[in-house]
């Protein structure tokens, strides 16, 4: 399949019928090595629909999702079930929040080394030296983790009890946990104040310079969109309607028709 | 303030009281005696009842306050507060010597106690493995599983029907029910793999039906509802042991095998599986999304609940001597799951604690006997309203953090 030379992410004539309903139709798109690409559009557009579609949660009626690993090997991925995409090094958040409430943040990051890590039932019940080893790098490891997105001081209170912000920041830890390629965030700053939203962006840029990752980001905060993305991709009705660059994207009349409404002479 | 709840607690418990005795007045006060035809007037009962009814009601309210104003102070510390039941059996320097006391008690017991008394404790460490395995399925993975007994069953009739047709001894057949059992648990595993929920425990509980069904009416294979009997003791290198002696015998298996399940489960509730099958209980699509295959985590937790059940069932066919389907029925996998229910979820010292009080309690308490199913559903009631994560609440593990390696 054809694409940019530095992909990380091909996608090319997605469609996804529910039924009779085309909730996507015909996407074309690419997320390049170290970009932050933005994914906006109305609500309804499709946008959750296409995070589904790429992460194995639907598979795609038409359309190929190729994802080109690490070591440079290309994997077509659609209709592949999800804890595979994540083990290929493809992480995601969720629109609302989903971590494993009665268990600590520590926890919840430890989830995350799951598939990099290898003991199994009769390692854990002999409990030997290599077990141990590995039990000792995964504590570690996470915590390292909790560190990077400042929540070390909360490591051993249970997920349900931290405030909104922090739960938010703690999905993007257990994301990284997994070690991906590429991180999927599905409208992180969504019920945050400015504030917060500011620090968001900052840990984003933050993230990618130090995990070498590229993000791909649904969000609604147009502030947070522009400042941060390298590129935009604007979503209506289930067909990409625009893309470029932060300037062009908001140049374009047809997202200022999306966005706005057009004008009609009565 | 306080006068004040206890003016409508006391209101309060005088409603309650004689709107219960108003209703059960015509059964417990009017008798109709159908020889002489008349009608007897037993007004005594009526105050028995007010004044019974008035008085629990009072225990009731005043316990309600009591959790009510616990829950507030709970909540207002850090919500890693513990009961205090879990507080003290958790902390090291009573848990040690507790052990340590519990191990020589458990060493010395067929010696000092009679072979009736060692029958009942073998009976009730076959279902503190029961809870422990059923709590890996319900406790940790959060599978309700309402079929259980139907793998305990398969256990048991492996042992019995091998040691029938082919003599095999008991030490050979313990380790052949343990795969038979992890088999059925794959099995079993593979049609509910969707399933959650009601809808999970509705497709066991029809499974454990099955099993017994097939055993109580396939009289070529399982000898119908008659059953098997005389099944062979364990035997150690051929010798044959008195009854008394094998009963001695069996419990030290048992011993053997609770210590084994405990350390077993202990440990893997702690390890990378052990985490795999919380995360599975909390969020299937999230633990899916983290890269953890929940078909696997799944089918390894139906798999192993299986196998210490089906192992636990070739040592009651062997402590019993003769099995038939009325020992695997629905009635039992409630039991093992009140057991870990009562005891807590995904606590393996709780577990351990519900299995004796439910086995142990009806056992001393036989002159209860006829009231035994009121009291149980009583007991639950009352736990589930003021303990609802059991006796003893699951404790997290706490781990340790290297911070000067990284």
């Amino acid at each position: 399949m054809e694409h940019t030379k530095n992909a990380v992410l091909a996608v090319r004539g997605v469609s996804m019928n529910f039924g009779g309903l085309r909730a996507l139709s015909e996407v074309d798109f690419e997320v390049r090595k170290g970009e932050v690409v933005a994914l906006i559009g109305p609500n309804g557009a499709g946008k959750t629909t296409f995070f589904n579609c790429i992460t194995g949660i639907y598979t795609p009626t038409e359309g190929e999702v190729v994802a080109v690993l690490r070591n440079g090997k290309e994997k077509r991925i659609n209709g592949m079930r999800t804890n595979h995409v994540c083990e290929l090094g493809m992480a995601r958040t969720f629109q609302n929040i989903r971590l494993f409430p009665s268990m600590t943040a520590l926890e919840n990051v430890m989830i995350g080394r799951h598939c990099r890590t290898k003991e199994g039932i009769l390692g854990a019940i002999l409990r030997g030296s290599k077990t141990r080893r590995e039990e000792q790098q995964v504590v570690d490891t996470s915590y390292q983790l909790l560190k990077k997105v400042g929540l070390e001081h909360v490591a051993n209170e249970y997920a349900k009890n931290l405030p909104y912000g922090a739960q938010r920041r703690l999905e993007i830890a257990r994301a990284l946990a997994t070690e991906p390629f590429l991180l999927l965030l599905d409208e992180p700053a969504a019920g945050m104040n400015p504030q917060e939203t500011l620090e968001l962006k900052e840990m984003v840029i933050q993230i990618r310079k130090e995990f070498d990752v590229s993000v791909l980001l649904i969000e609604h905060d147009m502030k947070m969109v522009m400042s941060l993305s390298d590129r935009i991709y604007v979503m209506e009705y289930g067909r990409v309607i625009s893309t470029g660059t932060p300037a062009e994207v908001s140049a374009d009349p047809q997202v200022i028709r999306a966005y706005l409404g057009e004008e009609t002479d009565a | 303030m306080a006068a004040l709840t206890i003016a409508t607690n006391l209101k309060k418990s005088a409603i309650a009281a004689l709107w219960l005795a108003f209703l059960t007045m015509p059964v417990m006060v009017i008798r109709v005696d159908t020889v002489e035809n008349t009608i007897v007037w037993r007004w005594m009962h009526l105050v028995y009842m007010l004044g019974g009814s008035f008085v629990l009601a009072l225990i009731w309210h005043f316990m309600m306050d009591r959790r009510d104003r616990g829950a507030a102070v709970r909540e207002s510390a850090d919500g890693e507060a513990e009961g205090r039941l879990s507080r003290f059996v958790n902390n090291p320097r009573v848990l040690k010597p507790m052990l340590a006391f519990g191990f020589i008690v458990a060493a010395a017991f067929p010696w000092v106690f009679s072979m009736y008394q060692t029958n009942i404790l073998i009976s009730a460490l076959i279902y503190v493995v029961l809870g422990l395995g059923l709590n890996i399925t319900v406790g940790l993975a959060g599978l309700l599983d309402l079929g259980y007994v139907a793998f305990y069953a398969v256990g048991a009739y492996a042992y019995a029907l091998l040691n029938h047709h082919f003599h095999l001894g008991f030490w050979t057949v313990l380790p052949m029910a343990a795969i038979l059992g992890s088999f059925f648990g794959i099995l079993l595993g593979f049609p509910v793999l969707r399933l959650r929920g009601d809808y999970l425990a509705i497709v066991t509980l029809g499974f454990g039906q099955i099993v017994k069904l097939v055993l109580e009416n396939w009289n070529d294979f399982s000898y119908g509802p008659s059953g098997i009997s005389n099944i062979s003791r364990p035997g150690l290198f051929g010798i044959n042991y008195s009854v008394e002696n094998a009963t001695t015998y069996i419990y030290y298996i048992m011993l053997g095998l609770v210590i084994l399940a405990i350390v077993t489960t202990a440990r893997l509730k702690d390890s990378r599986v052990g985490r795999a099958w919380l995360a599975l209980r909390e969020d299937e699509i999230a633990c899916q999304a983290m890269g953890i295959d929940n078909t696997r985590a799944k089918l390894m937790a139906f798999s192993l609940g299986a196998t210490l059940a089906a192992t636990m069932g070739a040592v009651f066919a062997a402590k019993t001597t003769f099995i038939n389907p009325a020992s695997f029925t629905f009635m039992e996998s409630a039991m093992i799951l009140a057991i870990v229910v009562l005891g807590g979820m995904g606590s393996v010292l709780g577990v351990i604690l519900g299995a004796f009080l439910l086995i142990l309690l009806p056992e001393y308490m036989r002159a209860f006997s006829e009231y035994r199913m009121l009291l149980f559903g009583a007991t639950m009631i009352v736990v589930m309203v003021f303990r609802p994560e059991g006796l003893i609440k699951a404790r997290r593990k706490v781990y340790k953090i290297n911070t000067e390696t990284l």
